[in-house]
């Protein structure tokens, strides 16, 4: 890469984004040969997804709670307050519960992997294991990449069933709506391809994003600490802005 | 590279958390969740001659409480209109015979269900049994064509005013 290309913030854009497509193709390359390091895997699948439960659960309790308490006021304008179940459901289910998720794991999860990836490197501990012929794709970046891919969903829907229950907490037991309509309401509308299964691609997606950039910005982070820091914030910042465009690009093909 | 019980542990409580709420939203909220629910139920018949904008699964209620819900809806076609097949709660088996059904909409803006006005008569619907005395959903478009054929509320006595005449005088101050 010449002087003129990293003068040019916006070539230096486009290049970033060329690497980090080649950096993925690379990650799926080593995907089979990281599933030899399978307890690897299983150990980051408990650390992004397991650790990030009580956050994702106490956010899911309040983002229902207010959700519901926000769309009771807006519906009792129209009078169809009946409906605060299947619309709490719905904007959980197709938007909220995916995106907020996302979001969240990006800040907890994907800072983390990002910082310890980047230190790695700055300690020269990924050269170590390539000299031990251990390939650090294979090791570190393909089973952080593959347990986003998997935690992401099951914390989706962690977030949505608590949501759920915010939604309830505060329809049913605080503002006295009916428990019958609530529930009738949003069984009789709520699909479970359309709604339920398409919340769960989007996470799916969500969560080979996040992992993605958080092990990209890791593993291409200046060896400095001052470098390291750039790299997480940068994380979190491409982390926010992509899955919000995935969401929009991926909600007109939904829908 | 000996496992360390707690991650397996962990990974594994979550990975079951995770399974057991979708299958929570799987069956709670979803239209699965009225499917389990039928075993408890027997079902009346109505025939209505416009449903208007009634759907299957919407409500039946008896005094605005929610009593049961459309299982189907199809055409009788010899005689054109629609047969509405209505699920109720085991519970309420106690609906007097002469009893009328009639689509009504929910607010102004809402779905649309079933509501049961009571009869008086000692006996009771059992299962399978037609309710005689329906009454069809109100259509809006008729109303307001009625309305305008009917040249409005100022000139009730131009009945044989076409339509098209009433139109462009109601656009005139």
């Amino acid at each position: 890469m010449n002087a003129n290309v990293r003068r040019n913030w916006f070539l230096q854009g486009i290049v970033s984004v060329g690497d980090c497509g080649l950096f993925f193709v690379a990650v799926l390359g080593a995907l089979p040969k990281s599933l030899r390091y399978w307890r690897e895997t299983c150990r980051q699948v408990w650390f992004v997804g397991a650790m990030s439960l009580v956050i994702v659960m106490t956010c899911g309790l309040f983002v229902g709670m207010v959700l519901a308490l926000q769309l009771y006021y807006t519906l009792s304008i129209f009078g169809g307050t009946a409906a605060l179940g299947t619309v709490v459901a719905l904007s959980l289910f197709r938007e909220l519960g995916p995106v907020i998720t996302a979001l969240l794991v990006a800040g907890r999860a994907g800072t983390a992997v990002t910082a310890e990836i980047g230190l790695m490197r700055a300690t020269d501990q990924l050269d170590a294991m390539s000299m031990m012929a251990v390939d650090p794709l294979a090791y570190v970046a393909s089973p952080r990449f593959l347990a986003g891919v998997v935690a992401m969903p099951l914390l989706a829907c962690v977030f949505n069933a608590m949501g759920i229950f915010g939604g309830h907490l505060v329809g049913v037991t605080w503002l006295g709506l009916d428990n019958g309509t609530f529930w009738g309401n949003m069984t009789a509308t709520v699909d479970l391809r359309k709604d339920i299964l398409e919340g769960l691609y989007k996470s799916i997606v969500f969560g080979g994003v996040v992992s993605l950039i958080a092990v990209f910005q890791g593993y291409t982070a200046p060896p400095t600490s001052e470098g390291v820091a750039y790299s997480t914030t940068r994380t979190v910042v491409f982390s926010s802005i992509v899955i919000l465009a995935f969401d929009f690009v991926m909600t007109t093909f939904m829908t | 590279m000996n496992p360390r019980p707690s991650y397996a542990i962990g990974t594994g409580l979550f990975i079951l958390l995770g399974f057991a709420a979708l299958a929570y939203l799987a069956t709670q909220t979803t239209s699965v969740a009225n499917g389990i629910a039928s075993s408890s139920t027997y079902t009346l018949k109505a025939r209505f001659q416009n449903i208007g904008q009634l759907k299957a699964r919407a409500p039946v209620k008896i005094a605005g409480v929610r009593i049961g819900d459309v299982q189907s809806i199809a055409l009788e076609p010899q005689r054109m209109d629609a047969l509405v097949t209505l699920s109720i709660d085991k519970q309420y088996n106690d609906i007097p015979d002469d009893s009328s059904a009639a689509i009504f909409t929910s607010g102004l803006l809402g779905d649309q269900y079933v509501g049961i006005e009571p009869g008086g008569s000692p006996t009771f619907l059992k299962n399978g049994d037609e309710m005689v005395l329906t009454q069809s959903a109100m259509s809006i478009e008729n109303l307001i064509g009625k309305f305008l054929v009917n040249g409005g509320p100022k000139s009730s006595g131009s009945d044989s005013a076409p339509a098209s005449s009433a139109a462009p005088a109601s656009g005139k101050p």
